[in-house]
């Protein structure tokens, strides 16, 4: 009954994992496929190139601009909807829809909103007298604009995630905050946030993953890796030196999804360590 | 008394305007699809449609594949998503009621293989699939074989295994074993007595595993090459790269690509927040 799960993962998961590793330390021919051993000479070329580090500082930025805006956002909406608020289902409808949208139809919508002829972004702006953006071809908006994008697609699982959250709290909590005089505010900042610190770090972990894996929004936003390169992410990348104007350059590309493994189980790896700290001290 | 309306008001209010930001692009793409061309690229925008126009949906069905590629994202979604729910069933099954050597080892594997990101182990998997034949064509060659390429690497996931898992563990063994007792065989046993028993699991892991196939973009933008064998979310995600494309016709594009995921997120909000949260809530 197992066999059908080990032959996939083995297939698809377990090999293809050891065939990276041996991609990366190949060349490649026109096709991509591995011709001569060159050892660790795609890592090094990596590592000692302004380029990379330029696509590791924009992977960064990236997640920076995501996870911070989109898991505070999720808190401040959840908190807001704690303080007794009437049809609280309403809302939470409203703000679970952007989950209808996959990554390629959010990003589209976008694209036409971020257009800087009709879009509408502009066309708001212009209507309070503010000079047109480049949302998508000033270098310094476009990263920006894909986190926006970003953001929208992940607020609603925070809010969802936090809202499960609070309602695992212990009602007596509050009423005991609220017979010692605590108003709404002060039992949100000195119950209710401690008391979500494990759905936090979980969310601020999960979304770190996801937004070092996005990929859908930064290609169909910026098609090219943005203007001089600003959107290009350690995932485009990986897209770009094996798919991009034939470059099939598989070896390069291999050694680039090693390295995003290597950060992505370290995230993984920390929110195991942590969590597993907290269960052992309960 | 008059300070905590006054708060109340303030809450109301940011609430209603964090929920109108994040509906509005829900709101845009739908009243952008019945706007003529006119008026959606007149300046400044015009935020509500005069009258139902419906030449952006004659336009999107006739003038692109969309029907075809609709057809393709329907069968290759039906596809994996059963496929994993009859994988998963089937393993969760094995390490539940079976007693066998290695079960945790085993387990702990499986749950390993979440742990590897798709996007550094796609070049490998991509050589594989491209790399293989049927009868003297490549599997990427013909309408079924790229189908085939599609859904493979998805037939089994362990996130399913996992979720599964948790719900059968809650079933009663003596249950079971007077089930098997009485002569009741394993195939009976899990079609008869788990399987209905377990609904809002496997509801959970469908409906998961149908969002997470329907949003796919990154492998079917590198396995479906041709028109007629893209999928709808590589479709949409091209309606945009034309240069100076109709925003009507996209936005009408996209409509219909999200109404599948707009019934489930707003009828099937609770199962998802099962499937959804499942890592969170501990």
């Amino acid at each position: 009954m197992l066999i059908p799960c080990v032959i996939i993962f083995a297939l698809f998961i377990i090999w293809p994992l050891g065939k990276s590793v041996s991609l990366s330390l190949h060349g490649s021919d026109l096709f991509g496929r591995p011709d001569a051993f060159v050892g660790l000479q795609h890592y090094r070329d990596m590592l000692g190139s302004p380029e990379f580090r330029h696509i590791l500082w924009v992977t960064f930025a990236f997640v920076l601009l995501t996870v911070i805006p989109g898991v505070l956002g999720g808190l401040a909406v959840v908190l807001l909807l704690e303080q007794h608020i009437k049809g609280i289902r309403i809302f939470r409808t409203a703000f679970a829809l952007p989950f209808a949208f996959s990554v390629a139809s959010a990003s589209v919508i976008f694209a036409t909103i971020y257009n800087p002829a009709i879009g509408l972004a502009n066309g708001m702006l212009g209507r309070f007298g503010v000079d047109r953006v480049g949302w998508l071809t000033d270098p310094s908006w476009a990263l920006i604009s894909v986190a926006i994008t970003t953001v929208w697609m992940s607020i609603g699982y925070n809010v969802l995630v936090l809202s499960a959250g609070i309602g695992a709290i212990p009602t007596e909590i509050n009423e005991a905050a609220t017979l010692d005089g605590a108003g709404g505010w002060r039992a949100a900042r000195f119950i209710t946030v401690p008391m979500l610190g494990p759905q936090l770090f979980f969310l601020v972990v999960i979304s770190t993953i996801q937004s070092l894996q996005g990929f859908g929004q930064i290609k169909i936003l910026t098609p090219e890796g943005g203007p001089e390169q600003s959107t290009k992410t350690l995932v485009y990348s990986i897209y770009h030196t094996a798919f991009a104007n034939n470059a099939s350059d598989f070896g390069a590309a291999s050694a680039q999804a090693i390295v995003l493994l290597v950060i992505l189980l370290a995230c993984t790896a920390i929110q195991f360590g942590v969590l597993e700290r907290r269960v052992h001290y309960k | 008394m008059r300070n905590l309306t006054v708060g109340r008001a303030i809450t109301y209010a940011v609430l209603i305007l964090a929920a109108l930001a994040v509906i509005f692009p829900v709101y845009y793409v739908i009243a952008g699809s019945i706007m003529s061309p006119g008026q959606i690229s007149s300046y400044p925008p015009d935020l509500f449609p005069h009258g139902l126009f419906t030449g952006n949906y004659e336009g999107a069905t006739s003038t692109t594949a969309i029907g075809r590629q609709y057809l393709n994202s329907v069968l290759q979604t039906s596809v994996i998503t059963l496929s994993q729910l009859i994988t998963s069933v089937l393993a969760a099954y094995a390490f539940v009621f079976m007693k066998m050597w290695g079960r945790t080892v085993l387990f702990g594997l499986f749950l390993g293989t979440l742990m590897v990101p798709w996007e550094s182990i796609v070049l490998p998997n991509y050589l594989t699939i491209t790399g293989w034949s049927v009868g003297g064509e490549r599997l990427t060659a013909s309408y079924a074989g790229t189908m085939i390429a599609l859904v493979l690497p998805f037939l089994a996931n362990a996130f399913g295994v996992f979720l599964l898992r948790q719900s059968f563990l809650q079933f009663p063994t003596e249950l079971r074993d007077a089930a098997i007792i009485d002569g009741c065989g394993h195939w009976r046993f899990i079609r008869r007595i788990l399987l209905p028993l377990n609904k809002p699991a496997l509801t959970a892991v469908g409906l998961y595993v149908f969002l997470a196939a329907w949003n796919q973009f990154f492998w079917p933008l590198l396995i479906g090459d041709n028109a007629n064998r893209r999928t709808l979310q590589i479709g949409i995600s091209q309606l945009n790269d034309v240069e100076a494309a109709d925003p009507g016709l996209i936005l009408a594009g996209v409509t219909l690509s999200i109404l599948p995921t707009l019934a489930i997120v707003i009828f099937g909000q609770r199962f998802i927040v099962r499937g959804l949260t499942a890592g969170a809530i501990r």
